[in-house]
């Protein structure tokens, strides 16, 4: 068994949730924070990549940050490499079909804390950003955190939008689901690596579990 | 508390339509609360939260001003509104609202001024703890803390920040009679010594007549009694609180008022 994809499946996803943390945070403390005209179509928006065909969600992708693309020629430009066929592709492909998850997961989180709660930390003194960050965060945060694992797991797996803005080049671009496809393909053992990537969902959802019972134990 | 507090009488003019719970409500109110503890006493639904929340800075009303002293609070003539953390309001939310993430220590510790070293906050709320008698609680967390021990931290952590106006929402509403009794005693000693303006909402009558040195009476969002708990309560023994009462027959000569506080 070769287990290159698997270590680049486990980079590409790092990467990709590290990004989606950032990004998805971001988006929700916006979304559940400031009222603005069209936010549920912001929410819809973002969210859509969780619900379309992988392979559309690719297109879109591609159609973003291929050669031809403002994105992908800003880069070359910048890097002289492609985004493209090319790890960085795998990252952003993981990213978008992740990033959805974490800002669902950190909307919801935000909006169930206590609102009377941050109202008493405006009234300690606290401006709109330190109540955020000290309370409001904070309280939020096994509910992102259980997001942010889900997001992982989705990162790890993805095979449909790899494919199509990645390509599945061996020893470059092939990610783990991918291998396993095309070890199947070729009629070749895949059993070991289906084997990794069911134990690592399995933990991922056993974690996101126990961070869930952990939060209620500490909040009540 | 360090500070010689400066006292400033809370004036307070509201004319608002809220809306919520499918209905709008019209609110009407104009008085000038001075130091002492005046109590905002009526059922539920007459406006009394709503004012606590002005006053706080919570809430943007549409007409009116709230001052305190020569400090313009909020105006809707002028358009002037400070935030809740440019007041120095003291709020007690009747669900507490501790931080359930901290211990007693680090939740009475949050409101205190950041020029203060780490060690002055924490020897400050231990001293705060202490005044309280939740000193036990120090590195507890809220969620092991029983109904009075919340109360207590709660208590503490208002008073950290020196307000200039203490707000209490039912502050008692969740405790058993001799809890009430205790922190009513607590709360009365402290607005004493703060020399402040204190507003605190109940609709429990035994409360408002062992507590207030003053009652405004409110009904449908209006001022409809102004007075000493004698004048305003007397004539309502009919009240429907009046049976299940739990502070019936804590008059205020059973809350004794020391003259001289110590630390």
């Amino acid at each position: 068994m070769n287990w290159d994809p698997l270590w680049l499946s486990y980079k590409v996803a790092t990467i990709a949730t590290l990004m989606s943390i950032i990004v998805g945070v971001g988006v929700a403390t916006l979304l559940s924070q400031v009222r603005f005209r069209g936010r549920e179509l912001v929410d819809a928006l973002v969210t859509v990549p969780m619900v379309m065909p992988p392979t559309v969600l690719g297109y879109y992708v591609l159609t973003a940050v291929g050669k031809n693309s403002w994105l992908g020629q800003t880069y070359e430009s910048l890097t002289g490499g492609h985004i493209a066929f090319s790890v960085v592709g795998c990252v952003i492909a993981a990213f978008v079909g992740s990033v959805p998850l974490v800002i669902k997961s950190a909307r919801s989180a935000l909006e169930r804390v206590d609102p009377t709660v941050v109202r008493a930390a405006r009234t300690l003194g606290a401006s709109p950003l330190r109540a955020y960050l000290t309370v409001q965060l904070p309280l939020a945060a096994p509910g992102i955190a259980a997001g942010v694992m889900l997001a992982f797991a989705r990162a790890l797996g993805d095979f449909g939008v790899t494919v199509m803005v990645a390509g599945s080049i061996p020893g470059q671009t092939q990610t783990a689901a991918l291998y396993v496809y095309e070890q199947v393909a070729k009629q070749a053992p895949a059993g070991a690596m289906v084997a990794v990537l069911t134990a690592t969902a399995i933990g991922v959802l056993y974690a996101v579990n126990s961070i869930g019972r952990r939060a209620d134990v500490q909040y009540g | 508390m360090s500070e010689k507090p400066k006292s400033s009488a809370l004036d307070i003019a509201l004319h608002v339509v809220r809306e919520g719970h499918g209905q709008s409500f019209q609110l009407d109110v104009e008085f000038t609360a001075h130091t002492g503890i005046n109590i905002l006493f009526g059922p539920s639904g007459s406006g009394k939260s709503t004012i606590l929340q002005a006053v706080a800075g919570l809430y943007r009303p549409g007409k009116g001003h709230i001052r305190l002293g020569d400090e313009v609070w909020s105006e809707s003539q002028s358009g002037v509104f400070l935030p809740p953390e440019k007041r120095g309001v003291a709020y007690l939310f009747q669900s507490l609202a501790l931080f359930p993430h901290m211990t007693a220590t680090q939740n009475v510790c949050y409101g205190m001024s950041r020029q203060l070293s780490r060690a002055q906050r924490e020897e400050r709320a231990h001293d705060l703890l202490g005044r309280v008698g939740a000193n036990h609680l120090s590195s507890r967390k809220p969620k092991t803390f029983s109904g009075g021990e919340a109360q207590r931290v709660a208590l503490a952590r208002a008073l950290a920040t020196s307000p200039r106006v203490l707000l209490l929402d039912e502050p008692f509403s969740a405790l058993d009679r001799d809890l009430r009794v205790q922190l009513a005693q607590l709360v009365v000693e402290l607005v004493h010594e703060l020399g402040i303006p204190a507003l605190q909402v109940t609709h429990n009558h035994g409360e408002a007549a062992s507590m207030g040195s003053r009652v405004l009476k409110m009904s449908n969002g209006r001022i409809v009694e102004d007075g000493s708990p004698g004048e305003v309560l007397e004539d309502h023994r009919d009240f429907s609180d009046i049976g299940k009462t739990p502070m019936l027959g804590l008059l205020p000569h059973t809350l004794k008022v020391p003259h001289t506080l110590k630390e």
